[in-house]
């Protein structure tokens, strides 16, 4: 007779799981000891958020379905910055629990919090599990619903006595996934299709918006297809990045508050705005009655919710953008040239780059150029959030899908160097970089002694500007430079990482930049660079909050 | 802004109900009022909402429903041919004489039940769409409301039409 936790281990491996990211605790303890003797490999990190956000690394680097554990109480409450972060960005995780015996839940016992109450609204969806009879079900569910439809993360809370207790009957594999509840829409509506062709057909200033969920749905090379057999310009959202190569001609790079000038403009000026896997997010649209003010929209996303939820759409497409997309090529042959368009936006593109002050000092702008032409369009790129996430997607060329990872939609500082442990779990051929400000790494610093422990070979880029440098930026530009609680002290990262094991540098002037970066490269096992930049950088172009995206600060002015 | 009804299908398990009312509350939405209870199927239950909104807020009401997985089925019934009743007791100030007298007279008005009688109070059960109840509360009100306890509207479809899952 097998034992819950005996059956749960069974059940992951029929999911295919070789790598569970966790932290040990009383109420996982038979869990962790099934662990002991199984094929699956466990990374001990150092604190709970980082085993959520390590397997959302994984999740995006691989595309498969990342797998954490954690004890009741404080382990899984350290969960909910991690599922909150996967359930905005629609990534598939499965997150593993532990609960207090059954006889006690509800007493307020040790160690106890009721977590499927807590993260109801950061999970897709989720369990308790209550009987020993339920678990190889509930897994396989979980599974499913975390990897299908628009992804997202689903915990499953296991009590320990639901653990150790004794399966009466020998288990049987459970059977296919039925849930009334759940039948996501893959295929478009054929009508619906023929609809949008016929607008794509009449459009004289079409413009592609890609998001995430052209990279969840695998549907890069349909997107490119699109795009260059009718000559449509693409922008990505900050979690569209490489579903369309960087340098590719149709390439608009990122729209948005910090969106390049050219993107923004031909959002401003499009007759029609093919918008797929996107949900229209404020950081995205600024003001939403100026965004795309003369455009007919059509809309192709999995999840009809988003659907119309921001801005009022013309054809509305529910279904999986691959699929969908697919079906648009095989109708569309052919459309009128829209050569006047393209020179417009190539006008815009050439007078209006982004661009910073070439001056010799060191600049964060320019430590990203020299990694992104070391890397070459290969590597993984994760970043944490701010500035130098900022700086990363619009400096950084990245020619692929799932070779970026940034917390896009709850923006979590200390993402970025757990979800870089992931990557490089999933991708161990792979360099990966984590771009990081001196703020955010200090968020999960801690995770240096995983990386140290498993010598997983991530390279942490600090810009260091000693600052929260992207709040000090609002507070230049919009509280009259007063910086309030912004400043940080000097700390020397390099004696972090060495106290951890891990060997670092420091660099302080342009100069040292790409041989540091090589050095780091070349070095078979993590690595940290502390990169001393311009303290009062700013990101630019900039559009301030609640105004129109054509209206940018630091831009030229139109 | 338009009062809708909603009668939602869901799976009889334990904290859907929570998923439900937590998805109004962080979402903004106003629920006026909720009835839950099983239904002719034995693994499902049936919910009637009440929510005050535009049709762009509605449309997302309902769209954010239909993501909860153990939600079934979701119908706005308002444009369609219903019936809704709710149920309320109201427990009454009646001293013996002739406000008593009253009282009953009113409830035979209403049709309200009388269900309880103590020296100084009675209890009236009634059932009927929200302004009928509303109507009774106000004449009741004179003589002094001591508790009143209200169910939240519940609804179905007239005819052999159905909010049911397909199968």
């Amino acid at each position: 007779m097998k034992t819950g936790a005996r059956i749960l281990i069974e059940s992951l491996q029929r999911e295919g799981v070789n790598t569970i990211f966790g932290y040990p605790g009383g109420s996982v303890l038979p869990i962790y000891d099934e662990l002991y003797d199984s094929s699956i490999q466990h990374i001990l990190v150092r604190h709970e958020q980082a085993a959520v956000h390590a397997a959302d690394g994984f999740a995006r680097a691989s595309g498969k379905t990342g797998v954490c554990l954690a004890t009741s109480g404080p382990g899984a409450c350290n969960l909910v910055t991690g599922l909150a972060t996967a359930y905005m960005d629609s990534i598939p995780i499965v997150a593993i629990t532990g609960q207090v015996p059954t006889s006690m839940l509800g007493n307020d016992a040790f160690q106890e919090s009721d977590i499927t109450g807590i993260t109801i609204p950061v999970t897709k969806h989720n369990y308790l599990v209550k009987d020993v009879s339920e678990i190889s079900r509930v897994v396989k569910e979980a599974f499913y619903i975390a990897g299908t439809g628009r992804k997202g993360p689903v915990l499953i809370d296991l009590p320990k006595d639901v653990n150790t207790s004794q399966l009466s009957a020998p288990e049987e594999e459970p059977g296919p996934v039925v849930l009334r509840g759940y039948q996501p829409t893959y295929r478009g509506h054929a009508r619906q299709i023929e609809k949008a062709i016929g607008l794509l057909r009449e459009a004289e200033r079409p413009v592609i918006y890609a998001g995430g969920g052209v990279i969840e749905s695998e549907a890069s090379c349909e997107l490119l297809e699109l795009a260059e057999r009718f000559g449509l310009p693409v922008t990505t959202t900050l979690m569209g990045i490489g579903a369309i190569p960087c340098d590719h001609p149709l390439n608009l790079g990122m729209l948005g508050m910090h969106g390049t000038e050219y993107a923004n403009y031909a959002i401003t000026e499009c007759d029609l705005l093919l918008a797929i896997g996107v949900r229209f997010d404020d950081r995205v649209t600024g003001r939403i009655e100026t965004f795309a003010p003369h455009a007919k929209v059509i809309h192709i996303d999995i999840d009809p919710a988003e659907i119309g939820k921001n801005k009022p759409v013309t054809i509305p497409i529910v279904g999986d953008a691959k699929g969908v997309l697919r079906d648009m090529l095989h109708l569309l042959e052919k459309r009128e040239s829209n050569s006047a368009w393209l020179a417009r936006i190539r006008t815009w593109k050439e007078k209006h780059p982004l661009k910073y002050r070439d001056d010799g000092l060191l600049h964060p702008q320019f430590v990203i150029q020299e990694l992104s032409s070391l890397l070459d369009g290969n590597g993984i790129v994760v970043s944490e959030v701010g500035q130098n996430q900022m700086w990363t997607a619009q400096y950084f060329c990245f020619r692929q899908p799932r070779t970026w990872l940034t917390s896009g939609g709850l923006g979590t500082m200390g993402y970025g160097l757990p979800a870089a442990m992931g990557a490089q779990v999933a991708c161990p051929e792979k360099t990966v970089f984590d771009i990081a400000g001196d703020g955010s790494i200090q968020m999960n610093i801690q995770e240096f002694g995983t990386i140290a422990q498993y010598d997983i070979p991530v390279k942490v880029a600090i810009l260091n500007n000693m600052y929260l440098g992207m709040v000090r930026q609002w507070q230049e530009l919009f509280y009259d430079r007063r910086y309030s609680y912004t400043e940080l002290p000097s700390i020397e990262f390099v004696k972090i990482a060495e106290a951890y094991g891990i060997r670092g540098m420091r660099v302080d002037s342009a100069a040292d930049v790409r041989p540091a970066l090589e050095a780091a490269i070349a070095h078979d096992g993590p690595f940290v660079l502390d990169f001393r930049i311009e303290r009062e950088e700013n990101v630019f172009p900039m559009v301030p909050a609640g105004a129109a995206i054509n209206e940018m600060i630091g831009g030229h002015q139109q | 802004m338009k009062t809708h009804t909603l009668s939602v299908l869901v799976e009889n398990k334990a904290g859907v109900l929570s998923r439900v009312a937590g998805l109004f509350s962080r979402r903004g939405f106003n629920i006026e009022s909720l009835a839950v209870g099983t239904c002719e199927e034995p693994n499902s239950s049936r919910i009637t909402i009440v929510v005050i909104g535009d049709d762009a807020h509605l449309e997302q009401v309902k769209k954010q429903l239909n993501k909860l997985i153990d939600i079934i089925k979701v119908s706005d019934i308002t444009y369609h041919d219903h019936v809704a009743r709710e149920l309320a007791l109201i427990k009454v100030n009646a001293e013996a004489g002739s406000t008593r007298a009253e009282i009953m007279q009113i409830a035979s008005i209403f049709r309200a039940k009388i269900i309880d009688v103590g020296t100084r109070t009675i209890v009236l059960e009634v059932t009927g769409n929200t302004d009928k109840i509303d109507a009774l509360e106000k004449l009741l009100r004179q003589y002094g409301i001591k508790e009143l306890v209200r169910t939240g509207r519940v609804a179905i479809l007239r005819g052999a039409k159905t909010v049911a899952s397909e199968k």
